[in-house]
């Protein structure tokens, strides 16, 4: 299990280094120069090149990729150009809405992926099952910003339950922080909780015909025990994979979903920073992303051996 | 007294009939066999004592365990029956148990599940029934995962939840079919043991008549579906009645008729040959272990012999043989082909490839569905620098098939039109197509029922007159491999522990292993 831990490990530094290189360098390239574009079309070049210096734009290329990590590493993660205020402050105050809202939403996923797809699998070829699968048929289909204007049309404005948009701040008291996320959590949880329940019900049928699950039966145990103790821990290992790459979709669909919403949270911020080229902020935030993908990705791997003792016991 | 009475059962799935009026009896202390061919439905007659059955499955009839209808039984009452009252035993021990439990939890469940006692009492009995199938504690301890174990102490574990609860009567399908025959021997003679010291029925399913004639105090042999004949073991082998249990007797002691080999000529060369692995780092900076699949391995194939390789799983045949054919890389030695190494920096010359190939074990795995025979068979063609082209090709398809026993019409069929042993036609038919020197049959007639081997080796063997065949025929089959080949090599942990003319192997072996294999391997009763 050490060792294990221990590979899982440095193929997550690694990873976090490569992608580091990745995302600095191929913003590198992108054209338009930030400074030029911070003093408007009119700027003297002099007075363009004097900002260049101001913000190290005019260091060499590999200094600024190692001063930008090593002032990371120290949560150090520069000034923005555009605002001119630290880049770490920025993002925390975003963090606040964003990190929530993801876990919310991930949090709703599973909410809807286990049940839906146990159910189904537990009555497969049955009328519950052919109204799940159609449900969530349904649920892969449309995109999640489509979900949010429903949502919005009938739970903000036509039934006042919820705010069309906005977030209320979480210094209102937990439950008024929650209640501005709901309706965005559930639009970008909707399409996810659909994916994961059919791979949670293909995992669960495919379980339910092993040969383990027959020995189950034979032992004694009814159908349903043969389901919940035998089949689902081994139709974990599937769902798991899936759940790792739905937290980097969640992140990623925060962009869309926080448009929608309005809520000032990272995705507002990196839309935000891309199109001012304010490209210390957009480097920092999609690195921050990076990490959290990767280190979920790590947590996923640890999770597979806390459910399979098969990789406890390799490399 | 009889423990479980099948009186009239008939079954048909979705309205398919697959038993047709069962009826048989096991006694307590019984062994009952039930045998038969693939489909005869043996299988599914102990299903149906378990109440285990596929969905849209009717049943007419009685099951009578101890007087209890188990057919007029609901789901909860059935339940309670399973696993207390009767135990049963699977095929496959490599799959037939949950990868992500203990063994220990695994067999109190038995006792849990029926609240028959306290956790700590069930984990004390798990105990107790694991060191009785031959799993002590001290070298077997609950917490062991099933990955852990080999496919016979897999087995073992099997066995213990089957009877942790003493069951009256304990069904096994096929318990020995996927163990090698030192681990089939063992097993056979643990539930021997059980059921004399427990008393209890035990209701066995096998094809092997080898193993019926050494274990079963009754016989009830099945055909499509019916039981065509049943009686005690002796009484039944001495006096056949009914044409099919002939048919199975005599196509389990088949016998070919290999035409003389000729007079030796080497063609291929294996000198010292050393296939060995890395295996994992104990730790990240320690140099990485190496194991040995196959140590030093010499032998000579000659132009026009059969040689037969056996040993049992784990020994180093498969390895060898993908080594033979150039698939992996070797770590030692040579391998000479008329004279010629057959690898030149690493790779196969592709001269030398064309004259080897090869016939897997699985007949359903081997071929691409969505590929018609036609191409199937002729997939060897892109060795050759001048493939046969247009009617020159379809003759030489037709040829192919006419020659393995199939119709020229067959080629433009796809394979699941075919059954088993038609399949393993063709999987010679792809081999015979080049005209190698040399073909290697690797498990090649193992997944087939008894009657489909012997029509495939009597095949095999007519081909030999016919081509002069030269073959390397690697089986865990004694029997198999007695009576196609001239020559035997017995392979243990990577080595050839002994090597000779086949008949003077199996009578008079010399290596304590091969001792070991010939005693362990159930032999059909003489019969005058």
């Amino acid at each position: 299990m050490l060792r294990y831990t221990f590979n899982r490990l440095a193929s997550l530094i690694v990873s976090l280094a490569v992608a580091s290189l990745a995302i600095f360098f191929v913003i590198e390239v992108v054209p338009g120069d930030p400074a030029s574009y911070m003093l408007g079309m009119n700027a003297q070049p002099d007075t363009v090149a004097a900002l260049r210096a101001d913000l190290g734009l005019d260091q060499p290329r590999i200094e600024r990729y190692l001063s930008w990590i090593t002032g990371m590493l120290s949560g150090d993660f520069g000034t923005s150009y555009t605002y001119r205020t630290p880049v770490a402050q920025m993002v925390a105050d975003r963090l606040w809405i964003t990190v929530p809202l993801a876990l919310y939403a991930l949090a709703l996923s599973l909410l809807i992926a286990f049940p839906a797809g146990i159910y189904a699998a537990a009555r497969r070829g049955k009328p519950g099952d052919t109204m799940v699968m159609g449900a969530t048929q349904l649920g892969v289909a449309v995109p999640n910003f489509w979900f949010a204007m429903f949502l919005v049309l009938i739970f903000a404005i036509r039934l006042r339950w919820f705010n069309a948009g906005g977030f209320a701040g979480w210094d209102k008291g937990l439950f008024a922080g929650l209640h501005s996320l709901t309706l965005p959590a559930i639009a970008l949880a909707l399409p996810q909780g659909a994916i994961l329940a059919r791979v949670m019900r293909s995992a669960l049928i495919d379980v339910l015909g092993e040969d383990f699950v027959r020995t189950a039966r034979a032992k004694g145990l009814s159908r349903r025990q043969a389901l919940w103790r035998h089949a689902l821990r081994n139709a974990l290992i599937p769902v798991l994979t899936i759940v790792g790459m739905q937290v980097s979709f969640l992140i990623a669909g925060t962009i869309i979903i926080e448009q929608v919403f309005y809520l000032p949270g990272l995705g507002r911020l990196i839309f935000q920073s891309i199109s001012a080229r304010d490209l210390i902020v957009v480097e920092s935030v999609i690195m921050l992303v990076v990490f959290a993908v990767i280190v979920i990705n790590f947590l996923v791997d640890l999770a597979y051996a806390a459910v399979d003792p098969r990789l406890r016991s390799r490399t | 007294m009889t423990l479980l009475s099948i009186d009239a059962l008939s079954l048909s799935i979705r309205g398919f009939p697959i038993l047709r009026d069962v009826s048989l009896t096991v006694a307590p202390g019984e062994i009952v066999a039930v045998t038969g061919e693939s489909g005869s439905g043996k299988s599914m007659t102990a299903f149906s004592v378990m109440q285990l059955l596929p969905e849209g499955t009717e049943t007419s009839g009685r099951i009578l365990l101890d007087g209890t209808d188990l057919l007029q039984q609901t789901e909860p009452q059935t339940c309670a029956i399973r696993g207390r009252d009767v135990g049963m035993v699977f095929q496959e021990p490599m799959t037939a148990l949950n990868p992500v439990k203990t063994i220990g939890a695994q067999v109190a469940e038995t006792m849990l599940i029926h609240r028959a006692m306290s956790p700590e009492a069930a984990r004390t009995r798990a105990e107790e029934v694991l060191a009785r199938v031959g799993l002590p504690q001290d070298r077997f301890p609950l917490s062991r995962f099933p990955h852990e174990l080999s496919g016979g102490q897999r087995q073992r574990v099997v066995i213990a939840m089957a009877i942790a609860l003493k069951p009256r009567l304990l069904i096994a399908d096929e318990p020995t079919t996927a163990l090698d025959v030192t681990t089939q021997a063992q097993i056979l003679d643990l539930l021997k043991q059980l059921v004399a010291e427990d008393g209890m029925g035990l209701l066995m399913i096998t094809h092997d008549l080898a193993v019926v004639s050494g274990m079963a105090d009754r016989i009830v042999v099945m055909q499509k579906g019916q039981v065509v004949e049943t009686g005690p073991t002796a009484q039944l082998f001495r006096n056949m009645q009914h044409p099919y249990t002939r048919m199975l007797f005599a196509a389990s002691t088949h016998k070919v008729a290999l035409p003389k080999a000729p007079p030796p000529k080497p063609l291929l060369e294996i000198r010292n040959v050393v296939r060995a692995y890395r295996t994992p780092r104990p730790h990240p900076f320690a140099r990485p272990g190496r194991f040995e699949a196959v140590k030093g391995v010499s032998f000579t194939l000659q132009r026009g012999e059969r040689l037969g390789l056996v040993g049992e799983s784990g020994c180093g045949k498969s390895t060898l043989t993908r080594a033979l054919l150039g698939l992996e890389p070797v770590q030692g030695g040579d391998i000479l082909f008329d004279g010629k190494p057959i690898l030149t920096r690493g790779t196969v010359d592709a001269s030398i490839r064309r004259r080897m190939q090869l016939v897997f074990q699985d007949p359903y795995g081997s071929f691409n569905p969505r590929h018609r025979v036609d191409r199937l068979i002729t997939e060897p063609f892109h060795l050759l620098d001048d493939a046969p082209t247009g009617s020159a090709r379809q003759k030489t398809i037709d040829e192919a098939l006419t020659a393995v026993g199939l119709q020229p019409a067959d080629a433009t069929k796809y394979i699941h039109e075919f059954s088993g042993g038609q399949r393993q036609r063709i999987a010679i038919a792809r081999a015979l197509i080049i005209r190698p020197d040399i073909i290697l049959f690797d498990e090649a007639v193992s997944a087939l029922d008894v009657s489909v081997r012997a029509r495939i080796l009597d095949l095999i063997a007519d081909l030999c007159g016919t081509y002069g065949l030269t073959y390397l025929f690697i089986s865990h089959d004694l029997s198999v491999v007695r009576s196609v080949t001239d020559r035997v090599m017995v392979m243990q942990s990577g080595q050839i522990v002994e090597q000779g003319p086949t008949e003077q192997v199996f009578s008079a072996p010399s290596h304590p292993y091969t001792r070991t294999l010939i005693d362990a391997a159930p032999v059909l009763p003489e019969i005058a």
